[in-house]
């Protein structure tokens, strides 16, 4: 087999996670060390680190600064919104979402949680389990992030103790279990010295488990959607027109979750109309069988009339096409959430006008409290919420599908984007 | 630690073959006896699936768009990809050069046959017109790179694109890693970093008002040997300077800038010929060549995989002026 061969189908998978800690954890550290230790930082970064280092007068060199932002951050001494990193290992790939601790907090974990298939939580050894990691513990479990992998940092400054491991373990593990988390590593690691992140060091020789990279290495990725049901939104609709592929009707899109083949009896969603996979097309030639996250175009057995925002989806195991639904709702808008306004919400490929009919609740995402009696969700804030669109759409519940049962809502006014919805 | 490094890497390159488990040609599960056999896709697989969605939802969402082609590599991998969103259909959007008139005469060659073999619609604006009208004023001896945003806003304006697609990755630049996939831009073009839409999962948020454009980049999450992985797997063709070749070359600051009608020795510098490649092919004046023997696109991925030095640290001029640069020009409308 040539090099190119060899290199070219290199890294098995893909692995997107989410860094989470608070000010002072050690987050920079952890991440500059797993750059630097995966030989992932190139040497005109480092030398930039090294020349930053010595300016403000500390010896060696500084890793936390190998995250160092923009300008405008630097200014202010702070980190303005999520930043993505890449290393790879001979194993996998990694996408590193790497969230600010301050006090957007809540927004800015959301938004790299929703594509995270881990979440590293960073714990300070001195510190103990603090508010904010029963923070990060809840929106880890909201998001549906499917591994937890709980980082005990700075274990160089506690003396390498196993008592204060295993006391912030036991302490952490009782909340996890109340939150439904099963997937839960935990790590003794000290980012400063190297211990346990990507060698094993000599400081923590009762710690029999694996290091934090070998974890990221060996974790199950995506499984979820392979196991769910068939769901594809159709993105666009291929019609070449004149020429020899005259009669091409086909549809593109991703498919979300589950495999579809050849042959495979589906329904078009909203309409509900069943029909039959007769070609599954790609560039590269026409397929047997796909599966998500495969991007296909799709041609039917029979003369359908399906656009973009519809879904085709698995006969036997159609969503659910509502109006109307329940949802958890993190609101990210500056201004608060108003019951009387119109908003857009996309979901799938369908972008429909909606409003929410009601607030059931907000939760305290520190105490895990709920609060009724609210009447409006203002920035950072989670509750459930009732929502009325104006077209029906393909719902599934977000626990069981992350692509089917997420949306967006978007201010009519200012175009940003103020609200995320899990489908309950 | 260079050569400890190097070393290591090289162990990895080895290793790589042991873990490739399933035939790459067939790209699609194995059939067991279910026929529905699970195996995860790789990441190259996963990284061209989400560029071609994204592709998609630029194609469905604007009403305008336009897909940014300058020759380069990153913009030759955007346009196979955009044949894997669209065919056989016929690209739902022009592309569209700026051409600063500092560029490569083979990366221009390049860019006007590949256009023309996918038979797609190439607008080129030129930077030399937007200075001869005023708009755009460069000092002698500057790159061209900052008077490229003048030229490009005012082809937004001219054919009213809500939409630019472009081959930018997060991993190029510091600036670059906290930019969004669909990056909003105001009625001058400016981004604001502090100031970005949230982008969660894969719902991505395109409304604009008249005047105002999203920059799209469907390769965010691809790192430079990932471009280079994909370009060996689809066998696609680039411009031959990015292959070793001899080349005029002057060494200044540690960098080997290349001779040509527009850049020549100063006093007491010596021009050599040396067997370089260029990893970028941006503006003449301030793209450097690295010292390289790659000839195929292998031995680049090899030569890649190696690399101790960025990509923009090997061969720009112009970022080394300041920690921010590429910031900075960012917020003045640059991609």
């Amino acid at each position: 087999m040539s090099t190119i061969e060899r290199m070219d189908f290199a890294h098995g998978e893909l692995l997107r996670f989410i860094t989470c800690g608070s000010v002072d954890d050690g987050k920079s550290t952890l991440i500059g060390r797993l750059l630097h230790d995966s030989k992932s930082v190139f040497e005109d970064q480092l030398s930039a680190v090294a020349r930053a280092t010595e300016r403000r007068g500390l010896p060696g060199i500084d890793l936390s600064l190998l995250t160092d932002g923009l300008q405008a951050e630097r200014e202010q001494g702070i980190t303005i919104d999520v930043a993505y990193r890449y290393f790879a290992t001979p194993r996998r790939k990694f996408i590193i979402a790497d969230t600010p601790g301050h006090e957007q907090y809540t927004r800015n974990m959301v938004t790299g949680a929703s594509t995270a298939s881990l979440a590293v939580i960073l714990i300070d050894a001195r510190k103990g389990m603090l508010i904010q990691s029963r923070r990060h513990a809840y929106i880890a479990s909201l998001l549906g992030i499917p591994h937890l992998v709980v980082a005990v940092n700075k274990m160089d400054l506690v003396a390498y103790s196993k008592d204060v491991f295993d006391e912030i373990r036991d302490a952490f593990s009782e909340f996890a279990a109340r939150l439904g988390l099963r997937d839960v590593t935990y790590i003794p690691i000290s980012a400063l010295q190297g211990d346990m992140v990507v060698e094993r060091g000599a400081n923590l020789p009762w710690y029999g488990g694996p290091t934090l990279l070998s974890t990221l290495e060996t974790i199950a990725v995506d499984h979820d959607i392979h196991l769910g049901d068939f769901r594809f939104p159709v993105q666009w609709v291929i019609r070449p027109g004149p020429g020899d592929a005259r009669d091409f009707r086909g549809y593109a899109g991703r498919i979300e979750s589950g495999a579809v083949a050849v042959g495979d009896e589906i329904a078009v969603l909203p309409s509900a109309t069943r029909t039959r996979i007769k070609h599954i097309v790609t560039h590269d030639g026409n397929l047997e069988q796909a599966r998500a996250p495969q991007s296909v175009t799709l041609r039917l057995a029979d003369e359908i009339d399906a656009s973009r925002g519809d879904m085709i989806v698995s006969a036997q195991a159609a969503p659910r096409v509502a109006k109307e639904f329940d949802a958890i709702l993190c609101w990210l808008g500056e201004q608060p959430l108003d019951l009387r306004r119109n908003y857009l919400l996309k979901q799938g490929t369908r972008i429909a006008r909606a409003t929410v009919a009601g607030i059931r609740y907000r939760v305290d995402v520190n105490t895990l409290e709920l609060q009724s009696d609210v009447v409006a969700l203002t920035m950072n804030d989670v509750g459930q919420a009732g929502i009325r669109v104006q077209q029906p759409l393909a719902l599934d519940s977000y626990a069981r599908n992350r692509a089917t049962g997420s949306f967006i809502m978007i201010d009519e006014a200012t175009h940003n984007t103020v609200g995320a919805g899990m489908v309950l | 630690m260079t050569n400890q490094n190097t070393a290591q890497i090289m162990d990895t390159v080895r290793v790589f073959g042991a873990t490739r488990l399933v035939s790459p040609a067939s790209g699609c599960a194995p059939r067991g006896d279910s026929g529905r056999k699970v195996h995860t896709l790789t990441h190259l697989e996963v990284l061209e699936s989400e560029a071609i969605h994204i592709l998609r939802e630029v194609a469905a969402e604007c009403r305008d768009p336009a897909l940014l082609f300058s020759g380069g590599k990153d913009s030759i991998v955007l346009l196979r990809l955009a044949e894997k969103a669209f065919r056989p259909g016929r690209f739902p959007f022009p592309l569209l050069h700026i051409d600063t008139g500092h560029n490569f005469p083979e990366v221009i060659a390049f860019r006007d046959y590949r256009a023309q073999q996918l038979g797609e619609r190439l607008i080129v604006r030129s930077v030399e017109e937007s200075i001869r009208r005023g708009q755009a004023v460069v000092r002698p001896g500057e790159s061209r790179n900052a008077a490229q945003s003048v030229t490009l806003l005012d082809a937004i304006a001219e054919f009213g694109f809500d939409a630019c697609i472009g081959g930018a990755r997060r991993d190029e630049e510091k600036a670059r890693a906290k930019e969004r996939i669909f990056s909003f831009r105001d009625e001058f073009g400016q981004w604001d970093p502090r100031n970005q839409r949230p982008e969660l999962w894969s719902l991505y948020n395109t409304q604009v008002r008249p005047g105002e454009n999203i920059r799209v980049f469907p390769l965010s999450n691809w790192t430079e040997l990932d471009v280079w992985q994909y370009i060996a797997r689809e066998d696609l063709e680039v411009p031959s300077i990015y292959f070793a070749h001899r080349r005029e070359v002057i060494r200044r600051n540690g960098a080997l800038v290349p001779v040509s009608h527009l850049v020549g020795p100063r006093d007491g510098e010596k021009v050599e010929t040396a067997s370089v490649r260029f990893r970028t092919v941006g503006d003449m004046t301030c793209t450097c060549p690295v010292a390289s023997t790659a000839t195929t696109v292998s031995d680049i991925i090899v030569e890649t995989a190696v690399s101790r030095i960025t990509e923009r640290g090997a061969t720009r001029i112009d970022d080394q002026t300041s920690d921010a640069s590429m910031e900075l020009r960012k917020r003045a409308g640059y991609f």
